[in-house]
């Protein structure tokens, strides 16, 4: 990706890091409460949300996750900058 | 296996060059209760723990990691632009020679990280209360740090770890009365 990144971009960004934050809460809360049934229905309903950011990310912005979890446009995408700690 | 995410787990802003404060944070890339050292020890320690609590340590052992690249990131943000003599003046003169301007696994004086910081005891409640000592004594040293720190958009995401430090905390804690809970349950003959 060349074109400089766009405050789009950092707004979805902190959308996405927003709703895994609440998944990675649930995650640890769950793994000591499994039959709190409430946190569940959370947990799913927040996961389904996370993968229609991801997606909206991804089309715009190119795949998030390798190995098969992200699909690929071409030319092969996925080592291509930004990374992480350069944004 | 792991995937990783090309993402940050939150965001790491810092408002200039810094290598006084990237020297202080490295205490927690690869110092004695890191998140280097944090994610090794759960993710170690699971295979011998109690199946309840296995999920857990994986959950946390994997976070570790995401705290790891934060760090980094926030190493990496203050200390790239930094000149030879910016790095000198910050004392990490002695790492400039060895690294230049790389990341290495080391504390805030400079000793490389060693096994030795982690435990593996193969008693569940030996080593789940290792994990609480890990956590409150990381925590405290973000406290430390952020004391050290005069940079508010760099203490914005080191308040973010010291509280994910006080969660995992908690959870293990739960882990700690679910094991002895456990404990009871066995039959002896």
């Amino acid at each position: 990706m060349n074109e400089p990144l766009t405050s789009a971009y950092y707004d979805l960004l902190e959308e996405i890091q927003a709703v895994d934050f609440v998944l990675c809460e649930l995650t640890l809360y769950l793994d000591t409460h499994p039959w709190d049934e409430e946190a569940v229905r959370q947990f799913n309903h927040h996961a389904k949300q996370s993968r229609q950011l991801k997606k909206q990310y991804e089309n715009q912005y190119g795949p998030l996750f390798q190995y098969g979890m992200s699909y690929s446009s071409y030319p092969w995408n996925w080592k291509d900058a930004p990374w992480p700690w350069q944004v | 296996m792991w995937y990783y995410e090309k993402k940050l787990q939150y965001p790491v802003r810092v408002r200039e060059c810094n290598p006084r404060l990237a020297k202080f944070l490295i205490e927690q890339y690869g110092g004695a209760d890191g998140e280097l050292a944090a994610a090794l020890r759960y993710l170690n320690q699971r295979y011998s723990i109690p199946d309840k609590v296995i999920g857990l340590l994986t959950d946390i052992g994997t976070e570790e990691f995401a705290h790891l690249e934060m760090i980094a990131t926030m190493v990496y943000k203050l200390t790239k632009d930094a000149t030879p003599e910016q790095m000198k003046e910050a004392g990490l003169g002695a790492h400039y020679v060895n690294h230049d301007n790389a990341l290495f696994y080391e504390n805030a004086s400079g000793t490389p990280w060693t096994a030795s910081y982690i435990q593996a005891k193969g008693d569940p409640i030996a080593d789940i209360y290792e994990d609480i000592a890990a956590e409150e004594k990381a925590r405290a040293t973000y406290q430390w740090i952020i004391n050290m720190s005069d940079d508010p958009e760099l203490n914005d995401g080191l308040k973010y770890l010291r509280e994910r430090e006080v969660v995992h905390s908690q959870r293990f804690r739960e882990a700690a009365e679910i094991l002895k809970e456990e404990r009871g349950k066995k039959v002896y003959f």
